[in-house]
């Protein structure tokens, strides 16, 4: 593992924040990531799909951007490819069952004061910390 | 249309915020995650740098009439805590917790052209898809 980054983290979470805020101001949407996604994937509105769509590109180019300028970025792949595609449709599934990830439970839930995403906040941050507790601890 | 360049603009922001906090590396994920480990704070900074804007600006912006760009701000309507949302919640920390991906930062470590992401990427796109047909059902 590696050195703590607050520096780095506060700045990506303040331009996470910045992003909320106007998403929330320009668009009237929550940044949510796995809600966007998933509005994609299954929308009734026919012209619901492009700001999302625009978004998720958005999302890649931010991050494509920072490793042109930066000359990549790290990325330590924590399992193999079984367990990755397990966890993907955990993720998958579970966001859409829960309402909601980090960003949209996290992030904006909180900021709404919404009673639903801080008991799912504190629900997946103490079941992924129990989960990485069970498979690098015990096993 | 401005909508759609504003949403363009406002996920490269995000994005970038991902690369810069480094939350696209899910080493530094399950290094939070791992409280009996070797702790690594850095989401903790990065979700109060988040929620220091968020929290005192989604009040105040919630207060317009409408947002800037579009007709009616669009928010959660549901408000009852259920067991779809612990479910939910518990399944996703499973997975969060075993691959160090959230879907924002797996969606943006894309572009690292890694197969291990693209797999995982794949899998949960199935995976909501799946949960979807259930609500269908339901």
């Amino acid at each position: 593992m590696s050195e703590p980054n607050i520096s780095g983290g506060l700045l990506g979470g303040v331009l996470i924040g910045i992003a909320a805020l106007l998403l929330l101001l320009l668009n009237g949407r929550i940044a949510g990531i796995s809600g966007i996604l998933g509005g994609i994937i299954k929308s009734d509105v026919p012209g619901e799909r492009f700001w999302r769509i625009a978004f998720i590109c958005g999302l890649m180019l931010g991050a494509a951007l920072y490793a042109f300028m930066r000359g990549g970025f790290a990325l330590r792949l924590q399992a193999d490819a079984p367990m990755l595609i397990l966890a993907g449709l955990l993720v998958g599934s579970g966001t859409r069952l829960g309402s909601g990830c980090t960003s949209g439970h996290g992030v904006c839930g909180l900021a709404r004061r919404s009673p639903r995403s801080a008991v799912a906040t504190i629900t997946f941050m103490i079941v992924a910390a129990l989960t990485v507790f069970v498979t690098r601890h015990l096993f | 249309m401005s909508a759609i360049v504003s949403a363009l603009f406002i996920g490269a922001l995000f994005g970038l915020g991902l690369a810069v906090s480094e939350m696209i590396d899910p080493a530094r994920v399950i290094g939070f995650l791992d409280v009996t480990g070797r702790w690594d704070p850095t989401l903790l900074f990065v979700m109060g740098g988040a929620l220091a804007l968020t929290v005192p600006a989604f009040p105040l912006i919630l207060r317009c009439a409408r947002p800037l760009l579009a007709d009616f701000f669009a928010l959660p309507t549901k408000s009852k805590l259920d067991g779809s949302l612990i479910a939910g919640a518990m399944i996703f920390g499973i997975g969060w917790g075993i691959a160090g991906f959230c879907p924002g930062p797996a969606l943006a470590a894309l572009t690292s052209g890694s197969p291990g992401v693209a797999l995982f990427v794949v899998a949960m796109i199935a995976g909501q898809w799946l949960a979807a047909l259930r609500e269908k059902h339901s």
